[in-house]
């Protein structure tokens, strides 16, 4: 049992250690791992935890790692497949952000940070274009975009309340209308 | 209620309703972190989102570490690491528990149907008001339309952007950081 575990902490860890950029970007590598090298799940079951990862909130890296954990050894398996996929950003992100702490004040610092902060905005666009793409589909989904835009910059919304809001024009608009999703 | 706390509950927020990953959650943080509490001011928040896509790892927990980390130091990083990643973790034992198949309900389809495109409207949105914070002038205005053909049409790696526009702010605005810092020492 303990043999397991700790087979899942580092297989994940590895897995958190070599991605970058998040999200989807970890997906060839979970498949390498968990599919061909070490065989704890099939492809099938991939494809489904992929299709859950979407429809439950939180990052696909993070989603896989409990899912499989659980699956391999139960709830500690969860727990240790989990803490091994998110251990070496928590380390490498601490180690940065207590250097950037202690040097942002220093203009050579403030220079890189006005770079980064420019490309930062150009990443997130490109983050709102991607996922426009693969989402907006029809007459429907530009609807609730419309609305979704009025509501957080005219009305002030919370996203919190957008994605709520967002839930139940989703039913109104795709179940009872008659169509499915 | 204990700062630790705060935290916690800001974090498992913000962790329950980001779908889709990466930065769907940029909206939810700041609307919490930023305009809510005020625990960060707008600029440290860009930074951190940059600092953020340097790491490996999900993005979110990222930036998750990294608000906790500024505001309380590890034990801030731990909690905030905790209550981003608790929601996902508990709804996926939940699921990998009772009901696999709960992705192929039509009504759980149909409301993702409509969280998806409403996604995009607040990414839109987290770019237009950092865009604000992040670009005062042409040199900023550049760099941020050069990024954003790397990253939208040439497909580039994020690091690999993250990396270069840190280089071309460097060459950018060192001089001018200079003569800012000179100028206040004259004034003191």
């Amino acid at each position: 049992m303990t043999g397991i575990l700790f087979k899942l902490l580092f297989t994940f860890a590895k897995i958190g250690l070599f991605t970058f950029g998040g999200g989807y970007a970890m997906i060839p590598l979970i498949e390498k791992e968990i599919i061909q090298a070490n065989k704890w799940l099939s492809m099938n079951e991939f494809v489904d935890i992929i299709a859950i990862a979407e429809v439950t909130p939180g990052p696909v890296a993070v989603n896989s790692a409990t899912y499989v954990g659980y699956k391999m050894a139960g709830t500690l398996g969860a727990a240790f497949a989990t803490t091994g996929v998110i251990l070496p950003s928590f380390l490498i992100v601490i180690s940065l952000a207590s250097l950037f702490l202690k040097y942002k004040d220093t203009p050579s610092i403030k220079a890189v940070s006005k770079g980064l902060r420019a490309a930062v905005t150009a990443m997130i666009a490109s983050a709102a274009l991607s996922t426009a793409k693969a989402s907006v589909i029809d007459l429907k989904t530009i609807i609730i975009i419309g609305l979704i835009v009025f509501g957080i910059f005219k009305m002030k919304i919370h996203p919190i309340i957008c994605i709520f809001l967002a839930g139940i024009l989703g039913i109104a608009l795709w179940v009872l209308s008659g169509a499915t999703a | 209620m204990h700062l630790l706390l705060k935290i916690f509950i800001a974090f498992f927020k913000i962790g329950l309703f980001t779908f889709g990953g990466g930065h769907a959650m940029v909206p939810l943080i700041q609307k919490e972190v930023v305009d809510g509490k005020g625990w960060i001011d707008e600029e440290d928040f860009v930074d951190i989102l940059a600092l953020a896509q340097t790491a490996p790892g999900p993005v979110a927990a990222n930036t998750s570490v990294f608000v906790g980390y500024r505001l309380v130091g590890i034990s801030g990083a731990i909690w905030a690491l905790l209550g981003a990643v608790l929601p996902s973790f508990i709804v996926i034992l939940v699921v990998a528990m009772f009901f696999t198949k709960v992705a192929n309900s039509p009504v759980v389809g149909a409301i993702f149907s409509g969280i998806r495109p409403a996604v995009v409207a607040l990414v839109a949105s987290a770019a237009i008001t950092i865009g604000k914070t992040a670009i005062r002038d042409f040199k900023g205005a550049a760099i941020c339309v050069a990024a954003f053909i790397a990253v939208a049409i040439l497909d580039v790696h994020p690091i690999f952007i993250i990396i270069g526009s840190g280089v071309i702010g460097y060459i950018f605005f060192k001089d001018d950081e200079i003569q800012k810092l000179n100028n206040k020492i004259n004034e003191q």
